[in-house]
C-alpha cells in the first residue's frame, strides 16, 4: 500500500510544478540577489565588480541608518498598537457583545480589505491642510486647536501613517485574537466568576494568561508584516517629507529603480532579508521556550 | 457561534434571579460604556468612507470653500464619469483582472497538488520539502525582485503583465502549500489507500477525491490570495509602470499624482469606485472572507 502512496512518478508530477516555479522565482533569485552586492551598475549600463564597496557604503549611510530606525520604531509601534487594540477589541466581542458581535465585527474588518492605496489617499484628505482643511483640522479648529500640518512635517507625518494603518488592520486583528478567545473553556471563566473572581481579576489572572498563546500568534504575524511596510508610506507620504518617513523598502525601491543602483538596492534587500530573518528566529526560539515551561 | 451561545445562557439564569426595575436601569447605565464603544467604532471606522462619498459628489469650489462634512450644493455625479474616462480605470480593472485570475488558478491548483503530495504521500524528505516553502513566507519581495527584473528584461517581457502573473504565483505558493498540507493532514489517509486498492491511480484519487474534499479549503486559499494580489504595491509598481499596464492601485496612484491633485471630486470619485468593487465583494462574502483571512494567519 504505502508504494502507491509513494509513487515517485506522481510524486514528481504533483509537487514539480510547484517546487519548480518557488525555486526559479523566489529561491534562485536570493541567492542572485546576494551576487548583486558585489557589484554596482544597472540592467542597462551592465554591472561592475566593486568589492565590498556597498556594505562599506551601508554602515556608513545616514540614509540606510534613518530608514533602518523608522523601520524598527514603526514595526514596535504599530505591532503593539494592533495587538493591543486587536486585543481590546476580541475582548469586547466576546465577553460585552456576545451573539450580537457580528455586525461590528463585520464592519471593523472591512477596511482590512481594502485596497492600501485607496485608504492611503482617502487619509491624505482626512489629514490636509492645504488648500483647505481636511476633516480632522476641521475638528481640531471646533475644539479650539490649531490646525496642523500633518503631513508637513516628519513627526506628525509619522503619527498619521501609523494611525492610518492600525485603523486599517485592527478588525483583522481583533477577529484574529476573538477566534483564540473562543477556545478558552467557559466552565473555568465561570467557574472562577462563581467562586467570587471580579472583573479585573478575572482577566488578569484567569482570561490574561490564557490568551497568551493567540496574542503571541498575533505578535509574530503583525511584526513578519510591519518590518515590511511599503505600500501604507509609498501611497501615504511618499517616504517625506524630505526623507522622514522612508523604511528601508522604500529607500530600496528608490535606490535601485530611480537611482538604478542594483547593487546597493540588493545590499539594502539584504540588510531587510536578515532583520526579518532575526525576528522570525528570535520569535521562534522564544515560542519554543515557552513551550517547555 | 455554538459557543457563544452556551455562554451567554449561565448568566442570564443567573441575573433573572434578582431582576427588579432597579436592577434593569442599573444594567442598562453599566453597559452605557459598552455601547458609547460600540458606536465610537462605528463611527471611526463608517464615517471616513461616508465622508469619501459625499466629497465625491462635490464640485471643486464646493469642496474648496465649504465645510469637508457638509452635503455637496449640487450633487456632481459627472466626476464619476470623469474619475472613469481620465483615471483609464477601464484599463486598469481589466489589467488587474488579467493579472489576478491567472495568478489565482495556478496558485490553487499548483498549491493544492503540493499540499497533497507533501501530506498525503508518504516519501523522504518530505518535512524538509514543506519546511522550504513555509521559509518563503518571510521572504520580502525586495530581496528578489531585481534579479527578476533583470532576467525578465533579458527575456524581453518587461512590456506585458507576464512578469507579475508569474511573481505573484510564486508569491501566493509557500502559504498556500502550508494551508492546503494542513487541511490534507485532517482527511485520513486511508480514504486515498482505499480508492487506490479499488484500482484508483494516485493521481485520479487526488483530483477525484482529494481535491473535491478539500473545495472549502480551496476557496479560503482563494480569498486570501485574491487580496494579496489584487492590493498588491512594490510589483505594481515595478513591472507595471507604463499606463498600459497599470494595474488599478497604481493606476490610481498615478491619477492622485497628476489630474487627482487639484480635482478633487473626480479622485475621490475614483477612490470611491475602488473601495465600492470591493464592497460589493464584501457584501456577499463577508464571513468567508474574515474566517478565510484568519485562517491564512493562523495557519502560516
Amino acid at each position: 500500500m504505502k508504494s502507491v502512496l509513494g509513487d515517485p512518478k506522481a510524486i514528481a508530477l504533483l509537487l514539480g510544478p510547484a517546487l519548480l516555479v518557488y525555486t526559479l522565482v523566489m529561491l534562485v533569485p536570493i541567492f542572485w540577489s546576494l551576487g548583486l552586492t558585489f557589484f554596482t551598475g544597472n540592467v542597462l549600463q551592465g554591472f561592475e565588480f566593486n568589492g565590498i564597496a556597498n556594505f562599506e557604503k551601508l554602515v556608513n549611510d545616514k540614509a540606510v541608518h534613518d530608514a533602518f530606525w523608522f523601520t524598527v520604531n514603526y514595526a514596535i509601534i504599530v505591532t503593539i498598537g494592533q495587538v493591543v487594540f486587536g486585543y481590546g477589541l476580541a475582548l469586547l466581542y466576546h465577553f460585552v457583545l456576545r451573539k450580537s458581535s457580528v455586525v461590528v465585527r463585520t464592519l471593523v474588518f472591512f477596511p482590512v480589505v481594502l485596497p492600501t492605496v485607496a485608504i492611503s489617499l482617502l487619509y491624505q484628505k482626512l489629514f490636509q491642510s492645504a488648500p483647505n482643511d481636511g476633516l480632522v483640522n476641521e475638528l481640531l479648529f471646533n475644539v479650539g486647536v490649531t490646525p496642523i500640518d500633518w503631513l508637513g512635517a516628519g513627526g506628525t507625518a509619522f503619527i498619521v501613517v501609523i494611525i492610518m494603518d492600525i485603523w486599517r488592520s485592527v478588525g483583522f486583528y481583533g477577529v484574529l485574537i476573538f477566534s483564540g478567545l473562543l477556545d478558552i473553556p467557559d466552565d473555568i471563566v465561570e467557574s472562577a466568576r462563581i467562586d467570587g473572581a471580579r472583573s479585573w481579576s478575572l482577566f488578569r489572572y484567569i482570561i490574561l494568561p490564557m490568551s497568551l498563546p493567540i496574542l503571541f500568534a498575533s505578535l509574530i504575524f503583525s511584526i513578519n508584516g510591519t518590518i515590511k511596510v511599503f505600500d501604507s508610506v509609498f501611497a501615504l507620504t511618499g517616504g517625506g517629507p524630505g526623507s522622514s518617513t522612508t523604511p528601508l523598502t522604500l529607500y530600496m525601491y528608490r535606490t535601485a529603480f530611480q537611482f538604478s543602483d542594483y547593487g546597493y538596492g540588493s545590499t539594502i534587500a539584504l540588510l531587510l532579508t536578515i532583520m526579518s530573518l532575526l525576528v522570525t528566529l528570535v520569535i521562534f526560539q522564544q515560542s519554543r521556550r515557552d513551550n517547555t515551561k | 457561534m455554538t459557543t457563544m451561545t452556551q455562554t451567554a445562557t449561565p448568566h442570564s439564569v443567573r441575573r433573572h434571579r434578582h431582576d427588579s426595575i432597579g436592577d434593569k436601569a442599573l444594567r442598562t447605565v453599566r453597559r452605557l460604556p459598552a455601547l458609547l464603544t460600540i458606536a465610537f467604532l462605528i463611527l471611526i471606522t463608517g464615517y471616513p468612507l461616508v465622508w469619501m462619498v459625499i466629497n465625491s459628489l462635490k464640485s471643486n469650489s464646493d469642496f474648496l470653500n465649504n465645510p469637508s462634512w457638509a452635503l455637496p450644493e449640487t450633487w456632481a455625479w459627472e466626476n464619476y464619469a470623469t474619475a472613469w474616462e481620465v483615471g483609464n480605470l477601464a484599463t486598469t480593472i481589466t489589467n488587474s483582472v488579467i493579472v489576478t485570475f491567472p495568478s489565482l488558478l495556478l496558485i490553487v491548483v499548483l498549491g493544492t497538488a503540493a499540499g497533497f503530495a507533501l501530506e498525503v504521500m508518504v516519501w523522504k524528505g518530505r518535512g524538509g520539502v514543506l519546511l522550504t516553502f513555509l521559509s518563503g513566507i518571510m521572504i520580502p519581495g525586495q530581496i528578489i525582485v531585481l534579479p527578476l527584473f533583470i532576467v525578465f528584461f533579458n527575456l524581453g517581457i518587461n512590456g506585458s503583465l507576464l512578469p507579475l502573473i508569474v511573481i505573484y504565483t510564486a508569491g501566493g505558493l509557500p502559504l498556500t502549500v502550508f494551508m492546503m498540507a494542513t487541511y490534507f493532514r485532517a482527511i485520513p489517509r486511508e480514504i486515498f489507500e482505499a480508492a487506490t486498492i479499488d484500482g484508483a491511480s494516485i493521481l485520479k484519487s487526488f483530483v477525484l477525491i482529494g481535491f473535491p474534499m478539500v473545495r472549502n479549503a480551496v476557496i479560503t486559499v482563494a480569498i486570501v490570495q485574491f487580496f494579496l494580489i489584487w492590493n498588491d504595491l512594490l510589483f505594481a509598481l515595478i513591472f507595471a509602470g507604463q499606463r498600459r499596464l497599470n494595474t488599478i492601485q497604481v493606476g490610481l496612484l498615478n491619477f492622485s499624482g497628476e489630474y487627482g491633485a487639484i480635482n478633487y471630486g473626480p479622485l475621490f470619485a475614483a477612490i470611491c469606485i475602488t473601495v465600492g468593487g470591493i464592497l460589493v465583494l464584501y457584501l456577499f462574502l463577508n464571513q468567508r472572507i474574515i474566517k478565510g483571512l484568519a485562517a491564512g494567519a493562523v495557519k502560516g
